[in-house]
C-alpha cells in the first residue's frame, strides 16, 4: 500500500514537471524572442538568436520610444494604485451602511450591486463612454472614479459577506463611549474587515492592471495604459515591428510577476478566500 | 441620535453609490432605451420599436455565428479548464515534494493581461503552424483551438486554487472510513470527493462560464476574428457593430440587451442547478 502510494506520487512529480514547463515555456519564448532581431522572429520563434539574429536591446529601444510604454506604465500605476484605494475606502463603507441600516433603499441597491457582477461591459460600453465625455470623466482621474462604480459590485457583496458576522456589540460597546458613527467605522469596524479588504484589493487590482476595453473608449490614446500601449504597437500601423511587439511584452509581464513572486501568498490567499464568500 | 447616525451613515454611502448610479445604473437604463430606437450619439434618438431586434435576427447572420461560435468555445473551455485544475489540485493535495512551488507556476499566466496573452500564444500558434505552411488566420479552426488552448493557460491556475481550498476540506475520517469498508478510488472520488466540494465545483463554473461568454481581449489580440468573422465572439460582435459601421449603433445595443439576458440566464442557471445539487448532498 505505502510503496504503491509512493510510486503514484513519482509518477505524478513527472507529470506535474513537464505541465509546469508547458506553463513557463510560452514566457520564456517571448523573452528569447525579444532579443532576435524582427524579421527573424515570425517564422522561427523556436530557435534561439545566434550572431546573425541577436538584437542587443534594439527591440527594447523601439518598443519603448513607439509606444510611449514609460509613461503608459506609470498610468497604469496611477490609475490601478487610486483605484484600488478608492475601491476598498468606499465599498467598505457602503458595505457597513448597507449591513447596519437595514432599510429598503440599502436592501434594493444592494440587490443592484449583486446583479452588475453579470451584466456584460458591452451592455453599458456604448452610452458609459457618451457619459463619461459628457460629465468630463475622460481623463486619468474620471477613470479611478469610472473603477469605482465597476468595482462596487463585487466588493460590495464581499464586504457585506463580512460586516454580516462582526457582532454588532462591539460597535454597541463604542457607541457608549461616545465614538460617532466614522469613529466607529474607522477604528473598530475597517480594522476587522483587513482580511476581506486584502482580498478585494488583489481580485480589483488584477482586473484593473489589464483592463483594456474601458480605458480605450473612455480616454483612448491620450493617456495610454499598459494594455492600450500594447494593442497601440500591433493595430497603429500596418506592419508590426515584431521585435519591438516582443519587447513590450516582456516589460509589461515583469512588473506582474515580480509584484506576484513578492505577494504570492496575499494573492493566493485572496483568489481562494474570494470564491468561498462568491 | 439615531437620527443623526443615519444622516451621517449616508454620507458612507454616498460616493459608491454616485459612481454606481452615474457608471453603471444610468448607462444601463438608457442602454435599454436605447435598444429601441435608432441614434449615432444619445441625443439624437428616434423611436423604432422593435426594428433593432428583428435587424439582428434577419439581416446580421454574423450575430448567430458569434452565437455559435461563443457557444461552442464556451463548453470546450469550461469543461476543460475544470477537469485539468481540478485533476491538478487532486495531485497538489497529495504529499508530494515542490507542490507550493507548482502552484505558483500554474497559477502565474492569470496576472497577465488579456491583450498580452492574445500577442503571446499568436507567436507559438503562428510559429507551430507555419512549418505547414499555414498561419492562424488560415482557418478558424485554428482561431477556435488557440482560443482554447489560451483560456486553458490562463485559467487553469486560478480554478485550481479554488478547487485545492475545498479539496482541504474533505472530511479524511470518511475516506478512511470508506476505504476499510472497501471502497476503491473511484468510487471515494465520486462518492465522497466531488460531493465535499460542490462549492468550489459551483463558483468554479460561474467564473469559468461568464469568463468564457464575455471573453474580448483575448479574442481580439489573438485573431480580432478573422478570417471572415469566423472566430468572432459575441463581445467582438457587438463591438465591431457599434463602432464598425455608423448608423447600426442601435442594433449594436439591441444585441449588447440579448447578450446581457442571455448571460444573466445562463448564470442564474448553472447557480440554480449546482447549488441544488450542494443541498442534495
Amino acid at each position: 500500500m505505502e510503496k504503491r502510494s509512493s510510486l503514484l506520487n513519482i509518477l505524478l512529480s513527472a507529470i506535474l514537471l513537464l505541465l509546469a514547463a508547458v506553463f513557463i515555456a510560452p514566457v520564456l519564448i517571448v523573452l528569447i524572442n525579444s532579443f532576435k532581431t524582427k524579421f527573424s522572429i515570425s517564422q522561427t520563434p523556436f530557435v534561439l538568436p545566434n550572431a546573425d539574429t541577436f538584437a542587443g536591446l534594439e527591440n527594447y529601444i523601439t518598443g519603448i520610444n513607439d509606444t510611449g510604454l514609460l509613461g503608459a506604465i506609470g498610468w497604469s500605476v496611477f490609475v490601478t494604485v487610486l483605484s484600488v484605494g478608492a475601491i476598498v475606502l468606499f465599498t467598505s463603507m457602503a458595505a457597513w451602511y448597507i449591513v447596519r441600516s437595514g432599510s429598503r433603499f440599502a436592501k434594493a441597491t444592494y440587490y443592484m450591486f449583486v446583479f452588475s457582477m453579470i451584466v456584460p461591459f458591452q451592455m453599458v460600453m456604448f452610452t458609459l463612454s457618451k457619459l463619461a465625455n459628457t460629465l468630463g470623466l475622460d481623463t486619468p482621474l474620471g477613470l479611478v472614479f469610472i473603477y469605482l462604480g465597476f468595482g462596487a459590485g463585487l466588493s460590495v457583496f464581499m464586504f457585506v459577506g463580512f460586516t454580516k458576522s462582526i457582532p454588532l456589540s462591539i460597535e454597541e460597546a463604542a457607541t457608549i463611549d461616545g465614538a460617532g458613527p466614522l469613529q466607529i467605522f474607522f477604528h473598530v469596524v475597517f480594522p476587522i474587515l483587513k482580511p476581506t479588504t486584502v482580498t478585494v484589493a488583489i481580485l480589483n487590482a488584477m482586473w484593473i492592471w489589464n483592463d483594456y476595453l474601458l480605458p480605450y473608449l473612455i480616454i483612448g490614446t491620450d493617456y495610454k495604459t499598459l494594455p492600450i500601449a500594447v494593442q497601440y504597437l500591433k493595430g497603429g500601423y500596418g506592419s508590426v515591428d515584431m521585435g519591438a511587439l516582443m519587447a513590450v511584452l516582456v516589460l509589461s509581464i515583469i512588473p506582474v510577476v515580480v509584484f506576484y513572486l513578492f505577494s504570492q501568498k496575499y494573492i493566493i490567499r485572496g483568489v481562494a478566500a474570494g470564491a468561498v464568500k462568491g | 441620535m439615531e437620527k443623526q447616525i443615519r444622516k451621517y451613515s449616508f454620507l458612507l454611502f454616498a460616493p459608491v453609490f454616485t459612481a454606481f448610479l452615474l457608471v453603471f445604473i444610468i448607462p444601463f437604463i438608457l442602454g435599454i432605451y436605447l435598444s429601441f430606437t435608432e441614434f449615432t450619439t444619445v441625443s439624437d434618438a428616434v423611436f423604432v420599436g422593435l426594428k433593432n431586434y428583428a435587424e439582428v435576427f434577419k439581416n446580421s447572420g454574423d450575430f448567430l455565428n458569434s452565437l455559435w461560435f461563443t457557444v461552442k468555445f464556451a463548453v470546450v473551455s469550461v469543461v476543460s479548464i475544470n477537469v485539468f485544475a481540478f485533476l491538478i489540485a487532486l495531485a497538489l493535495t497529495r504529499n508530494i515534494r515542490g507542490r507550493n512551488l507548482y502552484r505558483t507556476v500554474f497559477f502565474m499566466p492569470n496576472l497577465i493581461g488579456g491583450i498580452v496573452l492574445g500577442y503571446i500564444w499568436q507567436l507559438i500558434i503562428n510559429g507551430i503552424l507555419y512549418n505547414y505552411g499555414y498561419s492562424i488566420l488560415s482557418n478558424a479552426n485554428f482561431g477556435f483551438w488557440g482560443l482554447i488552448v489560451l483560456m486553458n493557460w490562463q485559467m487553469i491556475g486560478y480554478m485550481m486554487i479554488i478547487y485545492i481550498a475545498g479539496l482541504q476540506n474533505v472530511p479524511h475520517e470518511q475516506i478512511e472510513a470508506a476505504r476499510v469498508d472497501g471502497a476503491g478510488n473511484l468510487r471515494i472520488l465520486f462518492k465522497i470527493t466531488i460531493p465535499a466540494v460542490m462549492p468550489s465545483i459551483t463558483i468554479c463554473l460561474f467564473l469559468t462560464l461568464t469568463n468564457a461568454f464575455k471573453l474580448f481581449d483575448q479574442n481580439l489580440a489573438l485573431t480580432a476574428g478573422a478570417p471572415a468573422r469566423k472566430t468572432e465572439m459575441l463581445a467582438l460582435n457587438i463591438y465591431n457593430t457599434f463602432y464598425g459601421r455608423a448608423g447600426a449603433e442601435g442594433i449594436g445595443q439591441a444585441k449588447a440587451v440579448i447578450f446581457s439576458l442571455l448571460v444573466a440566464a445562463i448564470a442564474l442557471l448553472q447557480l440554480y442547478l449546482t447549488r441544488r445539487k450542494e443541498y442534495e448532498n
